[in-house]
């Protein structure tokens, strides 16, 4: 398999994505390190892979589970303590608008 | 049913899993905390944390897949889904992806005599989401309590013909998930919605039409409103010669329309890939054993045995296994009152039929399973006739007081004083001569009438079969 060139469109897609704002030269930049990391990891296409089960997990462990048991919450004013703005106990941010326009 | 288009309908349920904490931390899911109070470093999102799995949420996800005649897969894993939205704190919602628990099954709907088997396509575990609340001056404030929530989400096949076959389905899915205990499906409280994609093709057409996602149904009716209304505007679109634009709409309540939810972010690009924190999930027989055995008595079951072992109709057990609440209901007034047919008699037709006036779940009735079996009990020994026992239990119904009180209070008992009522026969006779005379001629129907006139003199309260009595013996001197 051919690792996909990744040019600056996709860059500008996926800071979108990610709400990422990047100057030009960050765009290079990025660009030119993205690049560099997939064709990195382009080197394990060169191993054979056919008859090995694909993994979904580093770790070779299953099944971690809690117990269904109430435990402790954070004090509501230490849930907020980082917000940048908050009101009537909640978080307070810019509304995002979703209808008709 | 159109003439002209064939109608395609698939549907995105997601119930909240009853659980009493969320699904990767040990913060409460009690609905109507203050906002705020049920959160911590790993629902809120924080770097670092580590979520860990809900034993109890994957057991009512798979006791859920099992009743919906799913195959439960044994290695099944958790995804992220990447979006931004101020109601998700980690910018991903943990997800199942490509490995879903629970594949391929169905649901057997009867609608206007006809069963329909609606197909399954998965169903899979996620976290819910936090609350937005609109405030003024355009911002918005958020509730993370709900956020890490534990759902399921159930997803049909495209098997959907009819916005009264959809509703079907939800009723039975809602009725499947009630007698699991495994969600409260309290549509009113969200934790039970649902989602709707919707086409149409023309007749004959194999290849499916271009189809609109709804959104913001929050009852039945709403959903079968929605889907009635959306089917007009596409067909219309249709025959004019337009093209259906594939989109999410919202449904609006008030004005009963569906509008587009125009975002101005780009398409949706969720970027799944496999959630690195969390490990994978596998079921072995012996877990899968030990779930089935958990499985209480389900609809299709309890209506058997209703039918078999209660000697009920089949209608009558369809309906009061409609809703476990109804059944419930039903078996406590029998463990006081031990004739299964009379009693589905009144709740089926008095009780029912208030309800429904009334516009009232069976959970919010007045009434005690204990206290239908009292008034039956003072229909038995003669101290209510049958049409005042009509009227206590409207007024049970309606004001939650016991049978004994009301017919104390309005002086509802039965007249069964041979000599008081023996006086009254002779007024109703008195002022009825002409029946008197038809009688004697012959026309033995007549006592039909004059057992009414009986009754309406004494406010119904007179014993009708004393009243029967006296009244041919009169008649007969
Ligand atoms: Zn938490």
């Amino acid at each position: 398999m051919k690792v996909m060139k990744i040019d600056e469109t996709m860059v500008e897609k996926v800071a979108m994505l990610s709400r990422l704002e990047l100057s030009s030269s960050e765009k290079e930049q990025m660009t030119e390190q993205l690049n560099d990391i997939l064709e990195y990891a382009d080197e394990l296409n060169e191993l054979e892979t056919e008859d090995i089960e694909p993994t979904a997990h580093a770790l070779p462990i299953k099944n971690v589970f809690r117990e269904d048991k109430v435990g402790e919450s954070l004090a509501r004013k230490d849930a907020l303590k980082n917000a940048p703005q908050k009101e009537a106990g909640s978080f307070k941010v810019p509304q995002i608008i979703e209808t008709d326009e | 049913m159109l003439k002209d288009y064939d109608i395609t309908i698939g549907l995105e349920v997601h119930a909240q899993l009853d659980t009493e904490t969320k699904i990767f931390c040990s913060c409460s899911t009690e609905f109507g905390a203050e906002p705020n109070t049920h959160t911590c470093p790993v629902c809120l999102g924080m770097p670092g944390v580590l979520p860990v799995l809900n034993k109890q949420a994957v057991e009512y996800a798979i006791k859920a897949g099992l009743a919906l005649n799913c195959e439960i897969t044994d290695f099944s894993k958790f995804d992220r889904k990447n979006y931004f939205y101020p109601d998700l704190p980690k910018a991903y919602q943990i997800s199942q992806f490509d490995l879903p628990l629970c594949e391929e099954g169905y649901i057997d709907v009867m609608t206007d005599e006809e069963s329909v088997r609606i197909g399954i396509n998965r169903i899979h575990m996620e976290e819910d989401a936090g609350k937005l609340i609109h405030a003024q001056g355009g911002e918005s404030l958020v509730d993370y309590n709900r956020g890490g929530t534990p759902l399921i989400e159930i997803v049909t096949e495209p098997d959907i013909t009819s916005p009264i076959q959809a509703t079907a389905y939800l009723k039975k899915l809602k009725n499947i998930l009630e007698y699991l205990e495994v969600s409260d499906c309290n549509m009113a409280e969200g934790s039970l919605r649902c989602d709707a994609n919707i086409s149409l093709k023309p007749k004959g057409q194999s290849e499916l039409g271009v189809k609109t996602e709804l959104k913001n149904m929050n009852s039945f009716k709403a959903i079968e409103k929605a889907l009635t209304y959306e089917i007009k505007r596409q067909r219309k679109l249709l025959k004019e010669g337009g093209k259906v634009v594939q989109e999410t709409r919202t449904w609006d309540d008030e004005v009963e329309k569906t509008f587009s939810m125009r975002s101005k972010e780009e398409a949706h690009d969720y970027r799944y890939f496999p959630e690195p924190d969390l490990v994978p999930l596998e079921v072995d027989e012996a877990w899968l054993q030990e779930i089935k055995e958990e499985i209480p008595e389900l609809p299709k079951a309890r209506r058997e045995r209703f039918v078999n072992e209660l000697g009920l109709p089949e209608y009558d057990a369809e309906v009061l296994t409609d809703s476990k609440s109804i059944a419930d209901f039903f078996e406590a007034v029998l463990e006081e009152y031990d004739d299964p047919k009379t009693v589905s008699n009144w709740m089926m037709g008095d009780m029912l039929r208030l309800l429904n006036e009334e516009e009232l779940e069976i959970e919010e009735i007045k009434i005690e399973p204990v206290e239908l079996a009292q008034m039956l009990k003072l229909m038995d020994d003669g101290t209510i006739s049958s049409k005042i026992a009509k009227t206590v239990f409207e007024e049970m119904f309606n004001t939650g007081k016991k049978p004994e009180t009301i017919v104390e209070e309005k002086g509802l008992k039965q007249i069964s004083d041979s000599s008081e009522l023996e006086g009254i026969i002779e007024e109703v006779l008195a002022e009825n001569q002409s029946a008197v005379e038809d009688y004697q001629a012959g026309n033995e129907n007549v006592i039909g009438f004059l057992v009414g006139q009986t009754m309406q003199a004494t406010q119904g309260k007179a014993n009708p079969q004393l009243v029967n009595e006296i009244l041919r013996k009169k008649l007969a001197d």
